[in-house]
């Protein structure tokens, strides 16, 4: 049976504004460095949010793209370990159009999930 | 954690306190003391010696004899003592710099530590990108960068404690070192140090003092300008371009992403006040490997502090959470690698 009302993500959002709103202003009256940590956790809170979003489906595309690439099947995790094998040996490089899309589309959806305002 | 329990702060008062006095040749009473922020192995300290009516303005860097440090940090960071010297060449030779004062002792009880004076200014950069105080300084901040590094790299090599000398190769290999302990696969860090390890720029004959953390959150600045370069951990012998490469890292720019210089500035800006006071060429290419190097670097350093929570030697959330800012340094040497030179 599937879950009550609220998903995963919405509640996840409902925790992350409250303690963005209401518990870190008053962190930072008593102890700013508290304060602090605090908006590195609502900022966890917000990461892990959109990894539940949009995680799955971005795992399972950079997968499909390293079997075409690589021209093999396997893991995510042995077929990055190949790819990274041949980036450290030098049998692939920059000047090799198909893997820089690939690292291209993987960095763009791994920057969408940890910090999408990033440029 | 800034939460200390009042034994360790009476413990520093007291141990300041017979330092000091030592020092200073009298009987020495210590007011203010607080505990700065940030720095979970590397404490900082600041506090007040009063003296037949004198108020000396200070701080106190110390290790405190356990700390969290891997091995590898270990191995390329320099100790307190040597830290102090190489505090005492460069503030000797001009460089805009706390002045060291004195060390502490074993007696003393506090681990590695060093005393300095205490100089005016803020290093936090959210202040110094945006606040009205700073609008003038943030006119400046670029250009004295630029010859504050070519100072500290004029220090002469002669008057410094031994430093190890670290080339490019070097780094190259240590950053290869540190994926392979981490044991997650990471093309494109790899893609970035194949690429830097084919154009490695040769080692300069006499290698210079480096700083090896010259950015911004490392130096404090005020109304006008830059005060002092802090941090000296990291310093050691080699290429000088590394300083100005790691200070035009996107992730020292906070926010102010087209100011590549520390945020404040072109990088064309950062070199001309470079070559003015140094009297050397900046070669472009030259900059712009350490620059892509810095860029890895710090993408590394992210993975290495999540690791350290995770292998359970700091237990800290501040440590886990920035293993997800790797990802920046991706997204910055993709684009790095396009901007070939």
């Amino acid at each position: 049976m599937a879950q009550d009302l609220p998903t995963a993500s919405e509640l996840l959002t409902a925790i992350a504004d409250f303690l963005r709103e209401e518990a870190t202003p008053a962190l930072d009256r008593i102890e700013p460095r508290l304060g602090f940590q605090m908006r590195v956790a609502v900022n966890a809170l917000a990461i892990l949010e959109r990894e539940g979003r949009l995680g799955p489906a971005a795992d399972a595309r950079e997968h499909a793209r390293l079997v075409r690439l690589l021209g093999r099947g396997g893991t995510l995790e042995k077929l990055n370990r190949e790819l990274a094998r041949q980036l450290r040996t030098g049998e692939r490089d920059e000047s090799d159009a198909g893997l820089m899309a690939h690292l291209e589309a993987t960095v763009a959806d791994k920057i969408a999930i940890a910090n999408p305002k990033w440029r | 954690m800034t939460v200390h329990t009042p034994s360790e702060a009476d413990q520093v008062r007291s141990a300041l306190a017979a330092a000091a006095g030592r020092h200073f040749r009298g009987m020495a009473r210590i007011e203010n003391l607080v505990r700065q922020s940030g720095g979970a192995s590397r404490q900082t300290w600041s506090f007040d010696a009063l003296l037949e009516g004198e108020r000396h303005a200070l701080i106190l860097r110390r290790d405190p004899p356990t700390n969290g440090k891997t091995d590898r940090e270990r191995s390329v960071s320099i100790d307190r003592a040597t830290e102090f010297r190489v505090l005492q060449a460069a503030h000797r030779a001009g460089v805009r710099a706390p002045e060291p004062l004195f060390e502490l002792v074993s007696e003393d009880g506090l681990g590695e530590a060093y005393v300095m004076r205490r100089v005016g200014g803020t290093a936090i950069a959210r202040k110094l990108l945006r606040d009205p105080p700073y609008a003038a300084a943030r006119g400046r901040i670029a250009r004295q960068l630029g010859e504050i590094a070519a100072a500290i790299h004029a220090t002469d090599p002669s008057a410094l404690p031994p430093l190890a000398r670290r080339e490019a190769a070097d780094h190259v290999a240590g950053l290869r070192q540190s994926l392979d302990l981490l044991g997650t696969a990471q093309p494109v860090f790899e893609l970035a140090l194949t690429w830097l390890d084919r154009r490695k720029p040769a080692p300069l004959d006499r290698p210079l003092l480096v700083h090896g953390d010259y950015r911004t959150g490392n130096y404090l600045a005020d109304e006008s300008g830059v005060t002092a370069i802090l941090d000296w951990e990291l310093a050691h012998l080699g290429d000088p371009l590394e300083d100005l490469g790691w200070l035009c890292v996107k992730s020292w720019r906070f926010g102010a992403v087209d100011k590549p210089a520390a945020g404040f500035g072109s990088r064309q800006e950062l070199w001309d006040a470079y070559e003015r006071a140094s009297g050397r060429k900046v070669d472009p290419a030259r900059a712009h490997w350490w620059e892509v190097f810095g860029t890895v670097h710090w993408g590394v350093i992210c993975l290495n502090q999540a690791w350290k929570h995770l292998s359970g030697s700091i237990k800290s959330m501040e440590h886990a959470a920035i293993g997800r800012r790797a990802v920046e340094t991706e997204v910055d040497l993709l684009q790095l690698l396009k901007a070939e030179h």
